[in-house]
């Protein structure tokens, strides 16, 4: 059956369902029994406080502890408040995380951890410190795996594969995503990592849009159609692995490409995928690559602010009927 | 605990007391309680490291690359505090010297092999120095200083999250103790009851200048007062002082009273890598490095055997051409052994 929920209560349902399903799942982070976003209160009125495990402000130590007891086969769920905490993080994940199952020879060394970025991107004034979007910033360490949903049904069906999953997952939670709605069945599912999702169907423009700006794409989708322009947008789902096949299945239809982040387009997500498509199919597109990304600037600490700082279905859509217009 | 009401004209400042207390130890005592071929096996694995070191630093000089920090003179910490643990528990070792990959059993052939980077070594050649054996519980070791420190911490909670009676033992230098992971991690290991024990070898220097000038205290083990968990300065050459006060944090840890910090002062009478060639008469005195060469932990323990007759010189003979042979068949196999191919590389980024 189905049911509407928000992005969050489907992030909660998945963390249930695997903490009930397998007992060395547990969960660790800054104020988790509590839970600054909502997302994992009251979990440990079911699962005690040793499943649901408060930190101290430690990140760079509680994501390396907790990749150490992973070393031993527990199932951590690691959560970082805002999605900025990762930079704090970084060398536990990239350095340690990222590179220990290889560097160790393989075998018995293993990191079954999951780490939720979570508040990422902008929408509550939090300023530059709690407001970036960094999933751009983590491509470049081999052996992470990236997921980013932009639904409550791929919140819950991708957490819970990431949970599931041998190997270290970031899992990138955006704030303006946490109190959407979507439909999520009651029936036990979970959405494969390397497998991208078009959201919706076009002929005109073929647009890969990552968490919070696919929700926004989905909004300038609707006020393009009424121009007569029809835009497809392809969900990647996961970064790493990344779905190459349906982003250029949906080109040889399209033939003109627009890539939307929240991250700063230098660099960015957009930059990767772009160069993806160039190498691939270049001489078969009818318009260079446009790529709409977070300003080149800090992300300034106030609601009015931070919305010029990131696309906004108002530069998506002109975006798109620029790229329509040409070739 | 400031007193309260104590009227408006008074008022109450706390001041954090530094005292230490020395505890005086009969060695003779340590070693009888200590099992025969336990001590026999401390001997032989330090004479092992030693032959190990030598081995390496022959290939250096032969134009060999391989990266050796060496363990000369520090062999006593890793191996007296080995030797309380047991087959089950883990460590987490650092770049300083072989004693820990001896002391817990890893094989010298595939030690060489893996400073060789070749794939049969014990990490398939991808490690190099960064050396482990999931089998022995030797959980890597880390290319960042004291990133393996709340790792630690976070191994203790999954021994506690299990219910098991295991223990971590993290080995770091005293420049490591400086590093933020190590406040972080002794932090979490200390709220966590982790049983865990943190053994720092303060060798009075890092890389090539003097720890006095970066460590903010003399003695590293003061900092355990921060974390309120115990801490112990033991005489880091000396192995059965080590071996009393480790298999004490280790009983503590694995007892549930959570992890202890010991400290041991120490020397290497080795330069920083096999490569470092001013150690002797350059950024140290000769005569410093000669004064540390005189407590070498190997003829300490040897006498200690020979004193209480649980070993003969023909032993100590033996025990020496055995190690020195088992180098030289390591060093061939290690030679003989073939380098990974680029799919070998790309392999272990993943696991199933």
């Amino acid at each position: 059956m189905e049911r509407e929920i928000t992005f969050a209560s489907a992030i909660k349902e998945a963390l249930h369902e695997e903490m009930k399903k397998d007992k060395d799942v547990y969960l660790m982070g800054e104020s988790v029994r509590h839970s600054v976003w909502g997302v994992t209160r009251g979990l440990n009125k079911e699962f005690g406080d040793t499943r649901v495990v408060n930190t101290p402000i430690s990140e760079s130590g509680f994501v390396g502890a907790a990749f150490g007891s992973a070393l031993l086969g527990l199932r951590p769920v690691v959560e970082l408040i805002f999605g900025d905490f990762l930079l704090l993080a970084a060398d536990s994940i990239a350095n340690e995380i990222a590179k220990y199952r290889y560097m160790c020879g393989g075998g018995g060394f293993k990191a079954p951890i999951t780490i939720r970025v979570a508040g990422c991107g902008i929408g509550t004034g939090a300023g530059p410190h709690h407001s970036q979007s960094l999933e751009g910033s983590f491509l470049n360490y081999p052996g992470l795996k990236i997921a980013i949903p932009s639904t409550p049904y791929d919140a819950k069906g991708l957490l819970k594969t990431a949970i599931r999953e041998n190997n270290p997952v970031l899992f990138f939670e955006y704030k303006l995503l946490y109190g959407v709605r979507g439909n999520v069945p009651d029936v036990e599912y979970t959405i494969p990592f390397g497998k991208a999702k078009v959201r919706r169907e076009g002929n005109d423009i073929t647009l890969v849009a990552l968490g919070h700006c696919c929700y926004k794409a989905s909004i300038a989708a609707e006020e393009l159609s009424k121009e007569g322009i029809e835009i497809e947008i392809v969900d990647p789902r996961t970064l790493i692995p990344f779905d190459k096949d349906t982003l250029l299945n949906s080109l040889k239809k399209t033939n003109k490409l627009i890539i939307v982040e929240d991250g700063i387009k230098r660099g960015g997500v957009g930059s990767e995928i772009a160069a993806i498509v160039s190498e691939e199919c270049l001489y078969s597109l009818d318009a260079p690559i446009r790529r709409i990304g977070g300003k080149d600037a800090p992300i300034p600490g106030s609601v009015y602010g931070e919305k010029l700082m990131v696309p906004s279905v108002e530069d998506i859509i002109n975006a798109c009927r620029i790229l329509k217009s040409e070739g | 605990m400031i007193e309260k009401n104590i009227g408006s004209e008074f008022t109450e400042v706390i001041a954090i007391d530094k005292k230490q207390k020395k505890i005086r130890l009969n060695r003779n005592e340590i070693i009888e309680k200590i099992p025969k071929d336990k001590l026999i096996k401390m001997y032989k694995d330090m004479v092992r490291t030693r032959a190990l070191d030598e081995k390496l630093d022959s290939m250096l000089n032969k134009g060999i690359s391989l990266k050796q920090h060496s363990t000369y003179g520090q062999e006593a910490g890793p191996i007296g505090a080995i030797a309380t643990l047991d087959q089950e528990d883990y460590i987490l070792p650092y770049h300083r010297g072989w004693a820990w990959a001896i002391g817990k059993g890893m094989e010298p052939k595939y030690i060489i092999a893996e400073l060789l980077g070749k794939k049969s070594g014990c990490c398939k050649g991808k490690g190099g120095p960064q050396l482990a054996n999931f089998e022995l519980g030797v959980l890597g070791r880390s290319g960042v200083q004291a990133a393996h420190i709340p790792i630690c911490a976070g191994v203790g909670f999954a021994i506690n999250y299990r219910n098991e009676k295991k223990a971590c033992i993290a080995f770091f230098g005293e420049g490591a103790s400086d590093n933020g992971n190590f406040h972080e991690g002794l932090n979490l290991a200390s709220i966590w009851k982790a049983p865990v024990v943190y053994i720092c070898e303060n060798n009075l220097y890092m890389q090539f200048d003097r720890s006095n000038e970066t460590n903010s205290v003399k003695d590293i083990a003061v900092r355990s007062i921060g974390y309120d968990i115990p801490g112990y300065i033991v005489d880091g050459n000396d192995v059965i002082s080590i071996y009393h006060i480790v298999l004490k944090a280790v009983k503590d840890a694995k007892s549930g009273k959570g992890p202890s910090l010991i400290e041991t002062k120490t020397y290497r009478t080795g330069g920083h890598t096999g490569m470092d060639k001013t150690h002797y008469g350059g950024y140290r005195t000769k005569e410093e490095v000669n004064k540390w060469k005189q407590k070498c932990p190997i003829e300490r323990l040897k006498n200690d055997l020979l004193e209480h007759k649980l070993i003969t010189e023909n032993d100590i003979q033996e025990i020496k051409n055995k190690a020195i042979d088992e180098m030289n068949i390591s060093e061939e196999y290690a030679v003989q052994s073939d380098f990974p191919n680029l799919d070998d590389y790309l392999a272990d980024v993943f696991c199933k």
